[in-house]
C-alpha cells in the first residue's frame, strides 16, 4: 500500500510534466495545424539551458527556469518565424519534415556545447515529506504546485487576456479570426513561443530528478504526442486528462510489471485508442 | 523501345549505369564499396517510403522500423538459429510485409498528422521491443556474424563487389517496381489520394485500403533493404530499428525528390557521401544538415530529380504549343484567361463557405 | 425508378440541415435541386453519394439500399459526382485527370503493371481511349494535355464533367455545374448536360442559374430551409406562388 501511494504521487508529478509539455504542443496543433515534432527538442534544450544559468552562470533556480523559459520563448517564436511561418500553406508532410529538421538541429547544438554525457544537475531543493506511510520527495510536491499553479494561470490567460482570447479564437475559427481583425501571423508566433515557455517550466521542473542529455526529449516527444491524440489534437482539457491518465498508467506498469512495459505504455495505448476512433478520444465529432 | 526518347527514363538509366560502374573506380576499397553497398540498402528501403510519402502522401515514421524489423530477422535467424540467408530473408520480408499490412488496418482510418503520429508509435514500439527484448534480439549486444547469402561455388558474396551487386540487382527490381507502379493505374490511384482524399472517393478510389497496401508496400521494401543490410554489414544493433533512421530516410527522398522514379537512388547516394564527408564530426553533422532539411522543404520541396523532371515537362509542353498554338488560341473563350477564371473562382469559394455551414 | 429518396434527413448539432426529403429520379432526365443558400442542396448531394451519413431515411439506386454505402462505392455502383467549386488535380493534365477517373473501372492489380501482362496493356489502351472520348464528348479535347489550373474555368468546368463521365455511371450528380461560367457561355454548357441522357447518363443537378434550369430540367425540386417546398415541371414550378415568393423573386434582382 505504501508504495502504492508513492507511485500515485509519483505519477501525479510527471503528470504535471506531462502536462505543461502536452498544453504547448495541442495549442500550437489548434492554432498552426502544426504538429510540432520539434516539441521535445525545445524541452532538452530547456532543460540544458535551465542548467546553464544554476550551474554555470550560479542564479538561483526559480530565477534560472524564468530565464531559461524567456528564452525559449524567444527561441519558439524564431522557429515559428523563420520555419512554420514559409509553409503555412504548404502540403502537411513538409511542415512535418521541417520540423524534424530542426530537431536535428537542436540536439546537435546542445550536443556541440554540452556534450552528449549524461550530466546531473542537482536539486536545490531537497527533503521529503511523508504522506500516508509514503516518503515524497520535496521536488516532486513542488512539481505538483507549480503544475496546478501554471494551469490556473494558463486558464486565466486564456480566458481573461486579450492574447489568451485571440489564441482561443483562432483556434476555434481560424477565417472568422482573421475577419474581425486578429493578426493570425502574430497570434501563431505568440503560440509557438508560449509553448516553448510552458516546456521549458516543465524540463527545469524535472531536471533535477532525470539525467540530462541531447536525446532526452525525444521519448517525452513520443508521449506528448501519444497524450494529445489520446485527448484529441487542439483540446486542453484533453491534454490534461490525458496527462495525468497517462503517466499514472505508465508509472503504475512500471513499477507493477517492468520499466520496457512503462515506456511503451504510452504507445500500446495510443494505438488501441486510433484503432477505435481514428481522431482521438475527446475529439468534437467530424461532420461525416 | 520509344522509352529510350523520354529524357526521365533515359536519366534514370543513366544514374543506375553510374552507380552500377562504382566497382570499376572503388573495386579494390572495400571501406568504400561497403559504404555504397549499405547506401544501396538504404536506397531500397527509401524506395519504400516514396511509395507511402512521395504518391500516398502520408508522412509514414514507421520505415525505421520495418528496416529493422528485416535486418534483426535476417540476423538472429542466421546466427542463433542457424538458418541459410535466403531462408532468413524470405522470411523477413515476408514478415516485415505482414506486420505492415496488420498495421495497415489501423493506419487506414487515420489522416495526415494522426497517420503520422500513428506510424511513429508503430516504430517506437518495434525500437523498444528490439532494443529492450533481450532474451531474444540481445538487446544492446546487438548481433554478430551475420550470415553472407550463399551460392554454392558460384559467387563468393563476402567478396565486398560480389555483395554490391547482389543488393543492386535487387535494387533494380525495386527500382523497376517503382516505375511500373508509377505508371499504372495503381500510381494514379495513389496519386490521387495524395492530391485530396475526398476527390479521390468521390472518383471511387477505395481511399483507405490503397493507403492500407501502399503502407505494406512500404513495409516490404524496408524489409528487403534492413534484411540485406544486416548481411551486408555484418553486425547489427538496435540502432538499425530507430526512429533516427526513419528521419535519414526521409531526407534522402527529400534531397532526391518525392515522388520520382530516380529519386530515392539519387538523393540516397548523394547525402551518403556527404554523410562520409562529415564523419570526423559526425555527432555535429545537423548543426549543417538540420537547416538544409529545413531550407529544402521551404525553397526545394520537389528535390533535385523533381526538378529535372518539372524542367523537361516545361519544355516538352512548349514544344507542343508550338506545333498546335495555332488551333489552340483559335478558341473564342480562351481570351478570358486565367485571371478571369481566377475571379470567378473566387467567387464560387465564397458560395461554397455560405453553402457549407448549412 | 433510377434513383429513390425517401424521408431522408440529416441533424447537424441538434439542427436540420436537410428533413423529410422525397426524392424520385428517372432514368433518362434531368432533375434538378434549386433553392436559395443555405437551403440544403450540397448537403442532399453528400447524403446520396455517401459523403455524410443520413440520421433518417433511405436511398435507393437501382432499387439497391444505399443509404450506408460509402462514395467510392457510390461511384462503383454507377453514380458519380461533381463539385461544387471545381475540384481537379491542378498539377496534372486534363487528360491525367480523366484518367483517373478511370480508376474505378481498372481490374488489373499491381501485379499486372509490375509483370506487363496482355491484361495490364489492353486496360492501359482501352482507359485512353475512354479517356480521350469522354474530353471529346465534353469539347476539351484540343486541351488534353494542358495543365488543369492553366486552363480557363469553363475548360475546368468540362474537365470535371468528362472525369465523371469517365467512371461510367448511370447517374450524374452535378453540383453547380455552371457556377463560375461567363453568362454567354452557359447555353453551350447546358447543351452539354442535355445531351448526357442520350448517352445514358441520367442528371441530377443543383444550379442557381434559373435560366438554365428552365430549359434543361425535367423535374425540379425546390428546397426551403432544407425542406421541400415544391416539385415539378419547369412550368408548374414558375407558378407556384410558394416558390416565386420565397426563391424566384429574389434571384432574379440577384441576377441583375
Amino acid at each position: 500500500m505504501t508504495l502504492f501511494t508513492q507511485q500515485l504521487f509519483n505519477g501525479v508529478a510527471l503528470g504535471g510534466v506531462y502536462c505543461l509539455a502536452a498544453i504547448g504542443l495541442t495549442l500550437v496543433f489548434g492554432v498552426l495545424r502544426i504538429p510540432n515534432l520539434a516539441h521535445g527538442a525545445l524541452y532538452m534544450l530547456g532543460a540544458y539551458v535551465t542548467y546553464f544559468f544554476l550551474t554555470t552562470v550560479g542564479v538561483p533556480y526559480v530565477a534560472a527556469i524564468g530565464i531559461a523559459a524567456l528564452i525559449l520563448f524567444v527561441l519558439g517564436v524564431l522557429l515559428e518565424r523563420l520555419v512554420f511561418h514559409p509553409l503555412r500553406n504548404a502540403p502537411h508532410t513538409h511542415h512535418m519534415i521541417a520540423a524534424i529538421g530542426a530537431m536535428f538541429f537542436f540536439q546537435s547544438v546542445a550536443q556541440a556545447i554540452w556534450g552528449a554525457d549524461f550530466r546531473r544537475m542537482e536539486t536545490p531543493i531537497s527533503g521529503s515529506l511523508h504522506i500516508l506511510d509514503a516518503e515524497i520527495s520535496a521536488q516532486r510536491i513542488v512539481i505538483i504546485v507549480t503544475a496546478v499553479v501554471v494551469l490556473a494561470l494558463l486558464t486565466w490567460f486564456i480566458k481573461r487576456s486579450i492574447h489568451g482570447q485571440t489564441i482561443e479564437a483562432i483556434e476555434q475559427d481560424r477565417t472568422g479570426a482573421a475577419l474581425v481583425g486578429i493578426n493570425p501571423a502574430m497570434v501563431s508566433m505568440l503560440t509557438v513561443g508560449l509553448s516553448a515557455l510552458l516546456v521549458t517550466i516543465a524540463a527545469g521542473l524535472v531536471a533535477p530528478i532525470n539525467l540530462l542529455s541531447p536525446t532526452m526529449g525525444d521519448s517525452l516527444n513520443l508521449k506528448v504526442f501519444a497524450i494529445i491524440i489520446l485527448g484529441g489534437l487542439g483540446s486542453l482539457p484533453g491534454a490534461i486528462v490525458g496527462s495525468f491518465a497517462l503517466a499514472i498508467a505508465e508509472t503504475m506498469t512500471a513499477t507493477y510489471i517492468s520499466s520496457a512495459v512503462g515506456e511503451a505504455v504510452a504507445f500500446v495505448v495510443l494505438v488501441a485508442v486510433l484503432a477505435i476512433r481514428p481522431t482521438g478520444l475527446f475529439a468534437k465529432a467530424v461532420q461525416r | 523501345m520509344n522509352g529510350l526518347k523520354n529524357p526521365r527514363i533515359l536519366g534514370t538509366l543513366a544514374v543506375l549505369l553510374v552507380v552500377a560502374l562504382t566497382p570499376i573506380a572503388f573495386g579494390d576499397e572495400a571501406y568504400i564499396m561497403r559504404v555504397i553497398t549499405v547506401g544501396l540498402c538504404s536506397t531500397i528501403a527509401v524506395y519504400g517510403m516514396n511509395i507511402i510519402l512521395g504518391f500516398t502522401g502520408q508522412l509514414s515514421l514507421a520505415q525505421g522500423g520495418f528496416f529493422g524489423i528485416g535486418a534483426y530477422a535476417v540476423g538472429l535467424l542466421t546466427t542463433d538459429f542457424d538458418w541459410s540467408f535466403w531462408q532468413a530473408f524470405l522470411v523477413g520480408v515476408v514478415g516485415t510485409s505482414a506486420i505492415g499490412y496488420l498495421s495497415g488496418l489501423i493506419a487506414l482510418r487515420t489522416k495526415d498528422e494522426y497517420f503520422a503520429i500513428f506510424t511513429m508509435a508503430i516504430g517506437f514500439i518495434i525500437y523498444l521491443t528490439i532494443s529492450r527484448w533481450e532474451a531474444v534480439t540481445h538487446a544492446h549486444s546487438g548481433v554478430n556474424n551475420v550470415k553472407f547469402p550463399a551460392a554454392g561455388d558460384l559467387v563468393d558474396f563476402s567478396n565486398p563487389t560480389a555483395m554490391f551487386y547482389l543488393v543492386f540487382a535487387i535494387l533494380l527490381i525495386c527500382v523497376y517496381i517503382t516505375y511500373a507502379i508509377r505508371r499504372s493505374s495503381v500510381g494514379r490511384t495513389l496519386l490521387t489520394i495524395r492530391t485530396s482524399e475526398d476527390l479521390a472517393d468521390a472518383i471511387g478510389v477505395n481511399v483507405g485500403l490503397s493507403k492500407q497496401l501502399a503502407f505494406a508496400a512500404s513495409a516490404f521494401f524496408g524489409g528487403i533493404g534492413g534484411g540485406l543490410y544486416a548481411s551486408v554489414v555484418g553486425f547489427i544493433g538496435p540502432d538499425a530499428a530507430t526512429v533516427d533512421k526513419t528521419f535519414e530516410f526521409l531526407m534522402f527522398i527529400l534531397v532526391g525528390g518525392m515522388g520520382t522514379v530516380a529519386g530515392p537512388l539519387v538523393g540516397t547516394m548523394i547525402v551518403t557521401f556527404l554523410f562520409e564527408f562529415f564523419q570526423d564530426f559526425q555527432a555535429y553533422r545537423f548543426i549543417v544538415l538540420g537547416p538544409i532539411i529545413i531550407a529544402l522543404v521551404i525553397f526545394a520541396p520537389r528535390g533535385i530529380v523533381g526538378y529535372l523532371g518539372g524542367f523537361v515537362d516545361k519544355r516538352a509542353r512548349q514544344r507542343r504549343i508550338g506545333s498546335v498554338g495555332a488551333n489552340a488560341s483559335s478558341r473564342p473563350h480562351d481570351s478570358t484567361g486565367p485571371e478571369a477564371s481566377a475571379r470567378t473562382g473566387t467567387s464560387a469559394d465564397n458560395v461554397t463557405t455560405t453553402e457549407e455551414k448549412n | 425508378m433510377l434513383l429513390e429518396i425517401r424521408g431522408l434527413g440529416k441533424r447537424f448539432g441538434g439542427l436540420d440541415a436537410v428533413k423529410n426529403i422525397d426524392l424520385d429520379v428517372q432514368a433518362g432526365q434531368v432533375t434538378a435541386v434549386i433553392g436559395p443558400n443555405g437551403a440544403g442542396k450540397s448537403t442532399l448531394f453528400n447524403l446520396i453519394h455517401g459523403f455524410y451519413r443520413p440520421t433518417a431515411g433511405s436511398v435507393a439506386f437501382n432499387g439497391r439500399d444505399i443509404t450506408q454505402s460509402s462514395p467510392h462505392n457510390s461511384v462503383n455502383g454507377g453514380i458519380a459526382r461533381t463539385f461544387q467549386t471545381t475540384h481537379l488535380f491542378d498539377d496534372s493534365t486534363l487528360l491525367e485527370n480523366v484518367l483517373a477517373g478511370r480508376i474505378v473501372r481498372s481490374k488489373s492489380t499491381v501485379f499486372d503493371a509490375i509483370f506487363h501482362t496482355p491484361r495490364h496493356r489492353r486496360e492501359s489502351a482501352l482507359n485512353h481511349d475512354k479517356a480521350l472520348e469522354a474530353l471529346e464528348f465534353c469539347g476539351v479535347a484540343e486541351f488534353r494535355h494542358d495543365l488543369a489550373s492553366n486552363v480557363p474555368q469553363e475548360v475546368q468546368k468540362r474537365t470535371a464533367v468528362a472525369m465523371a463521365l469517365a467512371t461510367e455511371p448511370e447517374l450524374m450528380l452535378l453540383d453547380e455545374p455552371a457556377g463560375g461560367i461567363p453568362e454567354e457561355e452557359t447555353t453551350d454548357f447546358g447543351n452539354l448536360i442535355r445531351s448526357l441522357p442520350s448517352r445514358g447518363v441520367s442528371v441530377l443537378l443543383v444550379e442557381h442559374k434559373m435560366s438554365m434550369i428552365m430549359g434543361l430540367a425535367d423535374t425540379i425540386l425546390v428546397l426551403d430551409h432544407g425542406q421541400k417546398l415544391a416539385i415539378g415541371s419547369p412550368a408548374e414550378i414558375q407558378s407556384n406562388p410558394d416558390v416565386i415568393r420565397a426563391y424566384l423573386g429574389t434571384t432574379k434582382d440577384e441576377e441583375n
